[in-house]
């Protein structure tokens, strides 16, 4: 220890794309901030939320892509396909916006059998029907065995925007309640467990569902709604903090009120993973007015993907990079940062 | 209330908190050793919550973080070679080598893998047996005894086309080597209690002897690791210097005595390089003769693989406990989690890592 020298790497640059550039992190942000939107800039791309807003002819639509690489393919609570229509649906949802038609495009492995093919289409339409929206155009290619996971499916949505809605990242204002519908961490953990083989008890099943519905019936009602995020990849922290950084204000949570279901956060611990940054399928982050919150509580409420709705945290203060402050539950107030890219399991 | 809700609950946190208030008299510096204790109190904020005077020293009990360079260079050589599988544990693929981490290799086309137990390993390797499956294994007593059972059971099945890229460590031996230090601060150890599960309790009764140190078994909830500071500042007050076990439901005294049969008949005791520390005595485990035919840096030849790191961050201190994340001139400007000077920043259990995920943003 005497002839102790400090020994360290050289700093490392990655410059192909890893996995953790698609992990909802910190690489993710500087993947699009500098390589994707220098190369398109345009003011609705700028916009920077779940749905670009466009205006034609006086209507107000919302538009939106997504693509889905969810392995395995079928997992409890869901499966790829109903995963495609709900994230898409949700998407637009958090614009405000009422989704109209969705379309569907298939990217098949060689191999895949098409039983499965047959299901997950059936499950697609299913939640397209429930949703009330129609699957309207798509496209289907095939890649050689060994080049995909089975099937991607992407999809992309329209949806109108009602005359009075500004849901958007910059309505949120002080003193706004946060609100979310559901337990956190469901889906990813669900996913998780799937994968690699670990059985609980009992399964803990993806929160996977189109929030739309839920969405028009806080409009239907008057409720003044600011702000919504869904909070997938990344979860719930990274979700807030983006919002946090784009409205350049304080949110304070309390940890102790954050709704985290037993099984899920005994899941989390074992594999060493912060629940609070695993991804949701049928969750929101809503934002109103504190005068709301009672009112949007109880519309939430009467519906079935909202029975558990609570108030987690509150818009303060301005400040200049926007953050977010977790109250511990030993109640010591800490700020949450973006991770790198993806959680890795822990070592012990 | 749940276990996990009771070992996290407000209440019992302060009326610890308040019991270490009443009985602190001048300040002292602990050491908590193990990164999950580490984890836990940047992430809970219970160092906030001890009175003025009481420090906590953040040991070098990450095994990610103390895996030297070389082992992370040897796992790399190995992951590029045609026709290998190699597999690890998570938070390993981020640790950055001298020219890479395993992430960027895989994006690279290596067959690289996350398992959550060495079996799994041995499964792939089943699965796969035209291929050479590797596991690199790091970690203290606490994982040891999972990769000595990969490496029993291969053997024990021949399953030749499976070997070990295992770099284990020693708690007791940095202890000592700690205390040996001229530049020793440290008056009392919160000892690592999953270690003991293993390991028990007996081995550090000459340390806390020899030295005059409290060492406390402790936990890793936010009121396992009170309970652990409480005990330990008592013995400190009291002037006495004794092993306690304050993890009772999980340590015994003994530990684990099939894992630690396990471990004497797959590893010896060897000397290692630790990163930021530089070489501990008796500080490591490495497979023993009877399993050298699964020792991967002799299948692949790459036990001749010794990096030279540059000097470029000032992990030894702080895993010394001499210097605070925070306090280092890099923290946060020259060394983030996406470009991390040293391993202490890389892993989740590090000690900058801790201070930048839960500490960066505190005074903005």
């Amino acid at each position: 220890m005497a002839d102790f020298e400090p020994n360290c790497p050289l700093p490392l640059q990655y410059d192909r794309i890893v996995m953790a550039h698609g992990g909802g992190g910190r690489l993710m942000q500087q993947l699009l901030d500098t390589l994707v939107r220098p190369v398109f800039r345009n003011p609705v791309l700028d916009q920077n939320h779940d749905s670009a807003v466009v205006e034609i002819n006086g209507t107000r639509l919302a538009f939106t892509t997504d693509s889905y690489v969810v392995k395995p393919l079928f997992f409890p609570g869901g499966d790829i396909g109903k995963l495609a229509v709900c994230g898409t649906l949700n998407d637009l949802a958090m614009s405000g916006a009422k989704p109209l038609y969705l379309t569907c495009s298939l990217i098949i492995e060689e191999g895949l059998p098409a039983a499965d093919l047959q299901r997950i289409l059936e499950s697609m339409q299913q939640a397209a029907s429930e949703a009330g929206v129609l699957i309207v155009t798509g496209d289907t290619k095939t890649v050689d065995r060994g080049k995909g996971d089975g099937l991607y499916i992407n999809t992309a949505g329209i949806g109108l925007i009602g005359e009075q809605v500004n849901v958007n990242p910059s309505a949120i204002r002080p003193g706004d309640s946060i609100i979310v519908n559901s337990d956190l961490a469901r889906h990813g953990i669900a996913v998780m467990l799937e994968r690699e083989g670990m059985n609980f008890e009992h399964r803990i099943e993806s929160d996977c569902a189109d929030l739309s519905g839920l969405v028009q019936e806080l409009l239907q009602n008057g409720i003044e709604i600011h702000c919504l995020r869904d909070l997938t990849r990344g979860g719930l922290a990274s979700a807030l903090i983006e919002l946090a950084s784009a409205s350049r204000y304080e949110f304070e949570l309390g940890e102790s009120a954050l709704p985290v279901r037993e099984d899920v956060r005994a899941a989390c611990d074992i594999l060493g993973f912060d629940p609070l940054y695993i991804a949701n399928e049928g969750c929101f982050a809503l934002f109103v007015p504190e005068s709301q919150t009672e009112a949007a509580l109880s519309v939430l409420r009467r519906h079935p993907l909202g029975a558990q709705s609570l108030a987690i945290g509150r818009v303060k203060s301005a400040c200049s990079q926007g953050r977010v402050v977790l109250q511990t539950p030993i109640g010591v107030g800490r700020v949450l940062d973006l991770f790198s890219g993806e959680q890795l399991p822990r070592i012990c | 209330m749940s276990l996990q809700k009771a070992f996290r609950d407000p209440a019992a946190a302060k009326r610890l908190s308040a019991a270490i208030a009443a009985i602190t008299t001048r300040p002292w510096n602990i050491m908590e050793v193990c990164g999950g204790q580490t984890h836990s109190i940047i992430k809970y904020g219970i160092d906030q919550l001890l009175p003025e005077g009481v420090n906590l020293i953040h040991g070098p009990g990450c095994p990610v973080c103390v895996t030297p360079l070389e082992y992370i260079d040897k796992a790399l050589a190995i992951a590029a070679l045609p026709n290998v599988i190699l597999c690890s544990f998570g938070d390993m693929l981020r640790v950055p080598g001298s020219r890479q981490d395993l992430l960027g290799l895989k994006a690279e086309g290596a067959d690289v893998r996350i398992v959550y137990s060495p079996t799994d390993a041995l499964e792939i390797a089943r699965k796969h047996p035209n291929q050479e499956v590797v596991f690199f294994g790091v970690g203290f007593e606490t994982t040891a005894p999972t990769i000595g059972l990969a490496a029993y059971q291969a053997k024990q099945s021949q399953l030749n086309n499976f070997s070990l890229l295992a770099c284990h460590v020693r708690v007791p031996p940095v202890i000592e080597a700690l205390l040996d230090s001229p530049d020793n601060r440290v008056q009392g150890f919160l000892g690592a209690g999953h270690v003991c599960t293993i390991m028990g309790c007996g081995e550090y009764v000459p340390l806390a002897e020899r030295y005059r140190v409290p060492i406390v078994i402790t936990g890793f909830e936010p009121v396992d690791v009170l309970h652990g500071l409480y005990a330990c500042i008592k013995q400190l007050e009291e002037g006495r210097f004794e092993v306690e076990n304050a993890y009772r439901r999980v340590v015994r005294e003994h530990g684990n005595p099939a894992a630690q049969q396990l471990l004497r008949q797959v590893f010896e005791v060897v000397d290692r390089n630790w990163r930021g520390l530089g070489t501990i005595k008796h500080g490591g485990l490495a497979l023993n003769d009877d399993y050298r035919d699964f020792n991967a840096e002799r299948r692949f030849s790459v036990d001749a693989i010794a990096t030279q790191e540059p000097v470029a961050c000032r992990s030894g201190d702080v895993l010394k406990g001499l210097l605070k994340p925070s306090e280092c001139s890099e923290f946060g400007v020259r060394c983030t989690p996406e470009k991390p000077l040293g391993a202490t920043m890389v892993s989740s259990e590090g000690a900058c890592a801790a201070y930048y995920r839960y500490r960066r943003l505190q005074h903005g």
